[in-house]
């Protein structure tokens, strides 16, 4: 009885509120938690941007504004030539990376195959493995390779240019197949259908349909590989050959040396580099039809 | 009915085709520049080094992985799980109210602060790790507030804190994006029917929010844990010698040791343990990261 009684008693008593969102001062927890975290993240950034611009011989203590090197950098050879290599790595990795993995996307995500599963778990690996094994497997991989070729066929292999732009071509397929197949899975297959009515032949329903469809995912993940090419460090220093330097490998060796002023500006250059290619990144995104913004927007998040 | 399936089979039949076909350029690639470089490694972990520093394939050598439980890697292996345990704890705990928060908003602040997310993930990673050896470096601007405060003489670079903090710094937005994924996608209906049937918030929280939210919380974990554990640039840059990661110990093997066989047993290793947090993601519910 007194059971039944305590539990009308709590049916009588008014509802609480109808609010999605916590109390007001869990609310503000969650705010001030989440301005700590942007400070975090943006302040060494903007640090570092300030001090890029700094006159003094000290990396890190200030005296006064200016551009000196920034004028420094420019003229620095081994600066200079390593950016040429780094741009031509970059873009030949990406164009060859967004070609077979767009591919790759288009046969996991259209087509029923043998083989299909074993080769989606494959292309899975290289986005998880640790920079560390990859380039350890490239590295022993072109061992090999100059070995059987010099053995073999008695071509002298060295490394250089194309086993830095080959070992990013492996790495990239993958990061270029999952957004391109993102963007194929939020598609609707009733276009491609609608054209296969209309008498398209296969080739002309990809062309004219599906691949305007799918081009801002193939320009996302372009973006994602050639910012992947431009950040690598270790795979790229594992199989780089004298001469093949790119910026950050020859960045890092002079950080491990200690902080300098110059390596302040390269490294505003380069953040300014990647910001960009974000913008770009942005605003191609943009341009979608509206009811997919959303899901899109959101798909494309964690697989980067 | 018999030459309806029989051009069904077709059909099928052409499909497989032109899928392998479609495929095949990436599958060739592949193959080529992952799948037999995986199975090089391999080999050479069971190689025997030889006095001039080359690899012999003629007997199968197991020493490399006996070398696996000396106490110098076992200290090494263990101080790497910590480093990178401890950053996912930190990510996540730093992370999910972060990322509720994100969740929450109005789409179109949302959409402003997902950029905002997004910005540091996309900018060079070398870059932002650097950013912290000027901060935390001995005439840096902390190590000064510090002494301004009249804390003097504090080390923080080199040092065990460093190194989390920059692998935090770096890996923290691997953690927000999957966990504002689960959040966003979760039917705020539910936790209003919590409320009504008298769940405090804290209570609609654990009963509701949170186990919806459990395949962001993995996800995210594997996706800090895994680069964490094999990091090299981040406790080359902010760490000492006596902080040395299961990552750079590799490299050392390859680039001054040249104990090739040693070096590839413990890229075997990491990739075990790469493979194992993977299907615990796998086993516990998780989709395609």
């Amino acid at each position: 009885m007194s059971a039944l009684g305590a539990a009308t008693a709590r049916l009588r008593r008014p509802r609480p509120p109808r609010t999605l969102a916590p109390t007001r001062a869990v609310e503000r927890l969650l705010a001030g938690n989440a301005w700590l975290v942007f400070a975090f993240l943006y302040l060494p950034i903007i640090a570092l941007v300030v001090l890029s611009f700094n006159d003094n011989r000290l990396a890190s203590v200030w005296g006064g504004a200016s551009l000196r090197w920034y004028r420094e950098l420019v003229s620095d050879a081994a600066v200079l030539s390593a950016l040429r290599n780094s741009l031509i790595v970059a873009v030949a990795s990406t164009v060859v990376a967004t070609a077979l993995g767009t591919a790759a996307a288009i046969a996991l995500e259209r087509f029923r195959w043998r083989g299909r599963r074993t080769f989606d778990g494959m292309l899975f690996l290289p986005v998880i493995i640790p920079d560390v094994t990859m380039a350890v497997m490239m590295l022993l991989f072109f061992v090999q390779v100059f070995r059987f070729a010099g053995n073999m066929l008695g071509i002298t292999g060295a490394f250089g240019l194309t086993t830095i732009i080959l070992s990013h071509v492996a790495f990239n397929i993958s990061f270029v197949a999952i957004v391109v197949r993102a963007r194929l899975a939020g598609m609707d297959h009733v276009l491609e259908e609608a054209a296969a009515d209309l008498y398209a032949s296969p080739w002309q329903s990809f062309r004219h349909v599906t691949l305007p469809l799918i081009a801002p995912g193939i320009a996302g993940g372009a973006l994602l590989a050639l910012t992947l090419s431009l950040d690598d460090v270790v795979i790229t220093s594992f199989v780089a050959g004298p001469g093949s330097t790119t910026l950050p490998v020859y960045v890092f060796s002079l950080v491990r040396r200690g902080v300098t002023p110059l390596i302040n500006a390269v490294s505003v250059l380069m953040l300014a580099g990647s910001m960009l290619l974000v913008i770009v990144s942005l605003s191609l995104q943009g341009r979608r039809t509206g009811g997919e913004r959303r899901r899109d927007g959101q798909r494309s998040l964690p697989s980067a | 009915m018999s030459t309806s399936t029989g051009l069904e089979q077709d059909a099928v039949r052409a499909e497989a085709r032109r899928g392998l076909l479609i495929g095949l350029p990436a599958i060739a690639t592949l193959t080529v520049l992952f799948a037999i470089p995986l199975i090089i490694v391999v080999a050479y972990s069971f190689g025997t080094r030889t006095r001039t520093g080359r690899t012999d394939f003629s007997t199968l050598d197991l020493s490399a992985y006996q070398r696996l439980a000396d106490p110098l890697v076992l200290e090494i292996v263990s101080r790497s799980l910590g480093y990178a345990l401890l950053t996912t704890v930190i990510c996540l705990i730093v992370g999910y109210p972060f990322a509720y928060h994100l969740a929450t908003r109005t789409p179109r602040v949302r959409a402003v602060l997902l950029v905002l997310v997004m910005l540091p993930f996309w900018s060079n990673f070398l870059v932002r790790t650097y950013a912290w050896r000027v901060l935390l470096g001995s005439d840096g601007p902390l190590v000064r507030l510090l002494g301004a405060l009249g804390i003097d003489d504090v080390v923080l670079l080199f040092t065990p804190f460093a190194i989390v903090l920059g692998l935090v710094y770096g890996f923290l937005p691997f953690m927000v994006l999957p966990l504002y994924a689960a959040i966003e996608r979760i039917d705020h209906t539910l936790i209003e029917a919590a409320r009504d049937l008298h769940a405090s918030g804290w209570g609609a929280f654990r009963a509701v929010t949170l186990p919806l939210s459990r395949s962001g919380v993995i996800a995210g974990s594997v996706l800090v844990f895994i680069p964490a554990f094999g990091a090299y640039v981040t406790p080359e840059l902010l760490g000492g010698s006596r902080t040395t990661m299961l990552g750079s110990y590799v490299v050392r093997q390859f680039l001054s040791a040249r104990d090739w066989p040693f070096g590839s047993a413990l890229s075997v290793a990491i990739l075990a343990v790469m493979l194992l947090a993977t299907t615990a993601y796998f086993r516990t519910g998780g989709r395609s990261l």
